[in-house]
């Protein structure tokens, strides 16, 4: 029998455990939607409708088979690859997806970008200075990001930064009226327009990055900034630390490759989680910023109750998730000293 | 502000990489006034009017891309602005038509050089099978076209190329207003019947990314949930050719992004503002705001029928002498808008419609109706409202709930969401107390009583039941408006429907825009989308 690699096995064991996780999700969703108040049917109608032509549209949606029969469709058409249409949009979901989800992995990715450069630097010197100016800092900076709602700071920032100084580009989404959306590799704008060698591009589509992903991103401070803070501080009290200490090594040396390499786990834990909840809370820093993104999409779809896209929408997240998780683990072996030794 | 003023030069938007080289360097080229930048909150999920499930902002793709056999002309209102003229019916992709003496055939001429975009003549060939299709697919076109006793293909007939022929069951004054909205396009139908499969022979897949059509504009984009470009059809045969070359329609959900946007003037235009918007923007004098009273359109206070007390007529006129008409159009409707209170008379002089209904507040006599009515005790009720109307309902809901509990009615509020609203309030009329708007696009009285007081009817949200009403409706509904009997009927409908009340209107609603000082052009319509094109921008 061949070995497989320990690592290789937790990776391919991960994989296995996400399939009863996506067929539950299937299921759910299905029933979820379903259960929403509302009927597709009248509010897709139209206004003036009569009885008969509410009819007529139930027919044309399907919606007057019975349930287990819709759901039989539903899964054949997934097994196809295919995830409807939706009609509110009156896009295939699928399209739409992959055309918002860029949208809304770029403005997380960026928010979490800067999240991190503020978050991070933050706790290490909060936790290497406890209780000096610098920690009550981190921590009114974090109960501050916190406790604003995002569609407020987002007002704020675009009537400051926009309205009143005018530094930044009118909040019309991801890029301004001027410009022509790059040609799609990824998605992600800013990446495509330098693939593209367009730099007059990439600069217009990071400006209109900047203000959305520093609204979310100081929505996202105070759990990195937390959990770097306790764990560097746990660490730094660790025995290890005082030999290495002891041993006369500078204190930088201690503090970056011996304290936070042991205290980056948590903190890695920690920023899987906070970029699925930045995900969710995307859907008011998009609303703000006529971001096309996945949130807002998702929102609108549960409004008019269109089962479709909401289906579309909880699946790709669930996959989303299931792949960041994988991701984490993933790093996590990389990342930890412990389990690089055991092998 | 260059970003305002597109390149002539970029005639294709989608051209993709050969126009990006070009790109930059634009801004220093740019110097034209002919891109005007239009935002709305409501995204666009169709370029078909017909396909079900088309939402009420896609329907400007039919107004300002397509063109009707009809149109109206239009008048300048009393505060100076433009509206369009429901009593002056105007060719459009007709050159001219002719109604037989018993009214049940109606003849239209086709323009000879009325050309759709892709060069290919219109012929009534054309006109009878987009009205083939619009009374055939169902929904809402279906119903819309039955306003207008079109109903059956067998009723259209293309006589030859250039003559078109529509059959009536019975002649009404309703049909050929009917051939203006946006839902009696002309398509081209070669084009259609291209893409047409057999699942889909009426093309709604194809119709629904690609109009067809012959009007003012052609879309030169779509990007669905972001913005949709369209760009001037310079051959368009129909009426003047549009000063301006191409328009963006961006979709901003965020109203309060919306509204720094115009005040910045970054956009030329902003539909459809909430009346709180409109007073504080035309106050700060950084845009123009035009708000028209949306004809034939009133925000009422239903009673349901269904509810036991308010079966009571007793109970429905003590509400209608409770509801404090003047804080909730001051405080709703910020003043925008036209009073539906304190009328004159109970017995209408006149048949326009909506007019003001006789109530206004006064306490003393709404308790003295309690007390006589079989309720004196007083009841509870909760009063529905439709979160998407939230920016005038709430103000009003509150105002009502506080006005009520001084009469003995305790009001609890609800809140429903927008995609419920219609399934409960509309279809299944369950909601005891709640909020309305209906505006009818016809703009005639018994258009109006016969969606809102006809029992079983959509918008008669209350139940209400009057054998009077439904055989006056019955009788109007096609009647000329000139013919001598019709003017009593209606005096007497709007008679019993005050002092029914079923439905307590509270004030005529305005449609509020607000537009950039160098606009011009702007005309109201009553089906509530932008006209784009006859506007018009100024040099800077």
């Amino acid at each position: 029998m061949v070995r497989v690699p320990k690592r290789l096995r937790l990776v391919g064991y991960r994989l296995l455990q996400a399939i009863p996780v996506l067929i539950g999700i299937v299921v759910v969703s299905f029933l979820l939607t379903r259960a929403l108040p509302g009927d597709p049917a009248v509010y897709f109608a139209g206004p003036a409708a009569s009885a008969e032509s509410i009819e007529q549209i139930r027919v044309s949606m399907g919606l007057d088979r019975s349930l287990p029969v819709q759901f039989l469709a539903y899964v054949g058409d997934l097994l196809r690859g295919e995830l409807g249409q939706s009609i509110s949009t009156g896009q295939p979901v699928l399209t739409e997806l992959t055309r918002r989800l860029p949208a809304s992995l770029e403005l997380t990715g960026f928010a979490l970008l800067f999240s991190i450069a503020v978050a991070m630097p933050l706790g290490i010197l909060a936790a290497t200075r406890p209780n000096s100016w610098i920690d009550h800092l981190c921590r009114f900076v974090v109960t501050a990001g916190v406790s604003l709602p995002t569609f407020f700071t987002g007002l704020a920032l675009v009537y400051l930064f926009y309205f009143l100084l005018g530094w930044s580009p009118a909040p019309m989404g991801r890029l301004d009226i001027l410009y022509l959306s790059p040609p799609h590799v990824t998605g992600f704008y800013v990446i495509d327009a330098l693939i593209d060698a367009d730099f007059e591009t990439a600069r217009a589509a990071l400006a209109q990055l900047i203000l959305p992903a520093v609204t979310l991103g100081l929505f996202t401070l105070a759990p990195i900034a937390r959990m770097t803070r306790a764990a560097m501080l746990q660490v730094l009290e660790g025995d290890f630390i005082r030999t290495a200490r002891a041993a006369g090594l500078s204190s930088n040396k201690v503090l970056y490759s011996y304290a936070l390499r042991n205290a980056i786990l948590p903190v890695i834990t920690t920023l899987g989680m906070v970029f699925s909840f930045a995900l969710g809370a995307n859907v008011l820093v998009e609303k703000v910023f006529a971001w096309p993104g996945i949130g807002s999409y998702a929102v609108e779809a549960l409004v008019v109750s269109d089962y479709a896209a909401v289906q579309g929408f909880v699946l790709s997240m669930a996959l989303l998730f299931v792949i960041l998780n994988l991701l984490i683990d993933v790093t996590y072996t990389l990342v930890d000293p412990r389990l690089g030794m055991e092998d | 502000m260059y970003r305002r003023d597109f390149l002539k030069g970029i005639s294709a938007l989608s051209v993709g990489v050969g126009a990006l080289t070009f790109l930059k360097s634009m801004p220093a080229m740019a110097a034209r006034n002919d891109t005007l930048v239009v935002v709305t909150g409501t995204t666009i999920n169709s370029l078909d009017i017909h396909r079900s499930g088309t939402n009420r902002p896609s329907y400007q793709v039919a107004v300002n891309c397509y063109d009707r056999l009809l149109t109206f002309g239009h008048k300048q209102l009393e505060d100076g602005s433009l509206s369009y003229d429901y009593d002056n019916l105007q060719p459009e992709l007709a050159e001219s038509w002719e109604v037989s003496g018993d009214g049940r055939v109606l003849t239209f001429k086709i323009r000879d050089n009325a050309r759709f975009w892709d060069g290919k003549p219109v012929t009534a060939e054309d006109v009878k099978w987009s009205f083939d299709r619009a009374v055939t697919l169902g929904g809402f076109p279906t119903a819309q076209m039955a306003a207008g006793s079109l109903e059956e293909p067998e009723q259209f007939e293309a006589v030859d190329d250039k003559t078109f022929r529509i059959h009536l069951p019975h002649s009404s004054k309703l049909t050929l207003p009917d051939l203006t909205t946006p839902v009696a396009i002309v398509i081209n139908s070669q084009a259609a019947k291209a893409h047409a499969t057999e699942q889909d022979p009426w093309a709604t897949e194809y119709l629904h990314r690609t109009p067809a059509g012959s009007g003012a504009f052609k879309v030169e984009r779509w990007d669905s949930g972001q913005q949709l470009v369209y760009s001037r059809n310079d051959d368009w045969a129909c009426g003047p050719v549009p000063k301006i070359q191409r328009v963006i329609i961006r979709e901003i959900p965020s109203q309060s992004t919306r509204r720094a946007l115009i005040e910045r003037g970054d956009v030329h235009f902003s539909q459809n503002i909430p009346a709180k918007d409109a007073r504080e923007l035309e106050a700060g004098g950084k845009a123009k705001v035009v708000s028209t009273p949306i004809e034939n359109c009133l925000h009422v206070l239903c009673t349901n029928l269904n509810f036991e007390p308010f079966q009571d007529k007793k109970v429905r006129q003590a509400i209608a002498y409770a509801v404090p008409y003047e804080a909730i159009f001051n405080n709703a409707a910020y003043g925008r808008g036209v009073p539906m209170w304190g009328g004159d008379s109970a017995k209408p002089e006149s048949i326009t419609w909506p007019q003001p209904f006789p109530y206004s507040q006064d306490l003393e006599k709404a308790r003295a109706l309690m007390a006589e009515s079989s309720h004196a005790d007083g009841f509870s009720v909760p009063l529905s409202f439709d979160l998407g109307q939230a920016d005038w309902a709430e103000p009003t809901a509150l105002l009502i709930q506080e006005a009520l509990g001084k009469i003995g009615i305790k009001v609890s509020l609800n809140k429903v969401p927008g995609a419920n609203w219609r399934t409960v309030a509309l279809v299944e009329k369950s909601l005891p107390l709640h909020l309305e708007n209906f505006g009818g696009w016809l703009n005639t009285p018994d258009y109006y009583f016969y969606w809102a007081y006809v029992k079983g009817n959509l918008f008669n949200s209350s139940n209400y039941d009057n054998k009077e009403i439904a055989e006056l409706v019955d009788e109007t509904l096609f009647m000329a408006q000139d013919d001598p009997s019709y003017a009593p009927k209606i005096r007497r409908m709007i008679e019993i429907a005050i002092d029914d009340v079923p439905r307590i209107p509270l004030y005529q609603p305005s449609l509020n825009v607000a537009m950039q000082q160098n606009t011009g052009g702007y005309e109201y319509w009553y089906h509530r989308q932008l006209d784009v094109r006859p506007l018009t921008l100024k040099q800077d």
